[in-house]
């Protein structure tokens, strides 16, 4: 087996040992790279002579110590590009770290490259990326999910022992799903987003994409922490993840909603999910029927308030201070035809959206609507973490679909987020881990905890995985 | 929606087909979003974000910062330290 198949903690294990060296991980991570990356099309950017050189001066002591970790392109890196797979961002290098970099870096991780992801991490497929499809390494048809969709690839395709993504909507939780992974969306305020950037700033978090649940615990220990520079970042202390790892789940409560098993779920996937439920009963967790009667306008708030987000926080890119610029007659005009020419087609809409939310006439009816209903989903959990201590989903109603087939109808594409989004809206956590096989393609099961409850999720995680080897299954490249 | 009037709002330029295709979609895209139209939230307070974090402020002193020739490094166009535009004022 190559090394690039190991997990973080197999892989500091060997290190610490002295059987391996960080530089032959790196290096077997770029051999497997250039062996599949022609098919996957999980990475916009890779320096190879800088990752070996950050991995021939890696303290394999430190928490990460030599483990190439993959980012997605959205967070910066000083002197890399930092492009969001967006025209307007081409050539744009990052003139500072990002928190969490810095804190991969004092981790001693080694940052091997950048992945693609749709555009400012608008879409659910990675199509929306201006610089190409990424595909699903259970099926080069298919799509990895998105938005963290090169990340979640990279991360199932071995082409990195861990990788980071963004979740606004489901972006990290939904390409693990549909790539095989474990993916985990913290606590809004956990993990700083200074260095992100933005999309919605209301919903946006970074979290990790790893193999397996204890890597995604060992990840959150660098990435959480309060940070001075994101004034949303919670100034609560960090626990060891990992220590919530190796605990048995005998009464624990596991909150069933019945409003996500619903038509327009795939019968196969539900009853993968089931049997999972089943497994962490047999686990002896107690399983309770609750309800969560607003998820069906989850979907229509998000669309609302993250567009009159994005709206303004892209309200930046104007061919100015940097990135694309095309000249106009004003300075109006070369605004208009900056973004005009540098935006894509989904990032046009969302603007476009978002900006009549917000219009004159309009806030009313669209943004302020959308806020009080955000306030009911939050209710929803709140009233149902009386009854339960995790909440256990599909992650997607269905496992991956083929490149091209949502991709003209934005509605149809923007549904593939059903049981994620409300965990954003609501600032909790959870998790996606991999539960079994339909088709042959990997399905999620999402575990939702309350806020900062990431160890009760991890816990769960965790029990479920060990008793299972889903997340043992590679695809064949 | 007066789409050109949302897209001068937004400073973006859309071509004609990007209008067409547009108009369609937000059409779609807007009669979903209806449905929010069936609840009644008089009376509900809105939610701008879920941290329990208000006003948090720091102290007022001067703090490292990026150095100018690292912010200027990805303006487009530019002299002295100065970014360059369109004359704004005749």
């Amino acid at each position: 087996m190559s090394l690039s198949a190991l997990t973080i903690h197999e892989t500091r294990d060997r290190l610490r040992r002295g059987d391996i060296t960080a530089r032959q991980v790196t290096q077997a991570v770029l051999d497997r790279i250039a062996a599949v990356d022609g098919k996957v099309q999980a990475y916009l950017w890779l320096n190879p002579d800088d990752a070996l050189r950050q991995a021939a001066a890696a303290d394999v002591t430190k928490p990460l110590g030599g483990i190439p970790v993959a980012l997605k392109d959205v967070i910066n890196v000083t002197g890399q590009p930092c492009t969001c797979a967006s025209k307007i961002l081409q050539g744009y290098i990052a003139p500072y770290d990002a928190f969490v970099v810095r804190q991969l870096k004092a981790a001693g991780a080694v940052l091997l490259g950048r992945t693609n992801m749709d555009e400012f991490a608008m879409g659910s497929s990675t199509e929306n990326s201006s610089w190409g499809t990424t595909r699903n390494p259970w099926d080069l048809a298919r799509i990895p999910g998105g938005s963290s969709g090169g990340s979640a690839a990279a991360v199932a395709a071995d082409e990195a022992i861990a990788a980071l993504g963004s979740d606004t909507g489901g972006s990290i939780r939904q390409p693990a799903a549909l790539c095989g992974c474990v993916g985990f969306k913290p606590t809004y305020g956990r993990v700083s987003r200074y260095g992100l950037v933005a999309f919605a700033s209301s919903l946006d978090q970074i979290g990790p994409l790893t193999k397996d649940v204890r890597d995604c615990a060992m990840l959150l220990n660098v990435l959480a922490g309060h940070d001075a520079l994101d004034s949303t970042s919670v100034p609560r202390p960090v626990p060891d993840y990992t220590a919530a790892l190796g605990q048995d789940v005998k009464g624990l409560r596991i909150g069933l909603p019945k409003e996500y098993f619903i038509p327009g779920l795939d019968q196969e996937v539900e009853a993968t999910v089931r049997a999972a439920v089943r497994q962490l009963e047999s686990l002896g967790a107690e399983v309770v029927e609750i309800s969560l009667p607003h998820s069906e306008y989850a979907v229509a708030v998000y669309y609302l308030i993250a567009t009159a987000e994005a709206s303004a926080n892209l309200a930046r890119f104007d061919g100015v201070r940097y990135g694309l610029r095309v000249a106009g007659d004003d300075v109006n005009d070369l605004y208009g035809n900056t973004r005009g020419a540098g935006f894509g087609p989904e990032v046009k809409r969302r603007i476009i959206l978002g900006t009549y939310a917000l219009s004159a006439g309009y806030y009313d009816a669209y943004y302020l609507r959308a806020q009080k209903v955000r306030t009911l989903i939050r209710q929803d959990f709140a009233t149902a973490f009386q009854k339960c201590d995790v909440i256990v989903t599909p992650t997607t109603p269905e496992v991956a679909f083929k490149a091209g087939e949502k991709s003209a109808d934005p509605l149809k594409m923007y549904l593939s987020d059903i049981f994620t989004i409300s965990v954003n809206l609501a600032g909790i956590c959870g998790i996606s881990v991999p539960c079994g096989f339909v088709r042959k393609l990997p399905v999620g099961l999402q575990i939702i905890g309350p806020a900062f409850g990431e160890e009760s999720v991890l816990r769960v995680a965790h029990a479920y995985e060990q008793a299972t080897a889903w997340h043992k299954e590679r695809p064949a490249l | 929606m007066d789409l050109a009037h949302v897209a001068h709002l937004a400073r973006l330029h859309l071509t004609d087909a990007e209008m067409a295709q547009f108009a369609a979609q937000l059409k779609d895209i807007l009669g979903y979003v209806a449905k929010l139209n069936e609840l009644d939230v008089t009376g509900v307070e809105p939610t701008a974000h879920a941290t329990p974090l208000t006003n948090v402020l720091r102290a007022d002193e001067v703090r490292p910062s990026l150095p100018t020739a690292v912010v200027m490094q990805n303006a487009p166009a530019q002299d002295r330290d100065l970014f360059l535009v369109p004359k704004i004022v005749e």
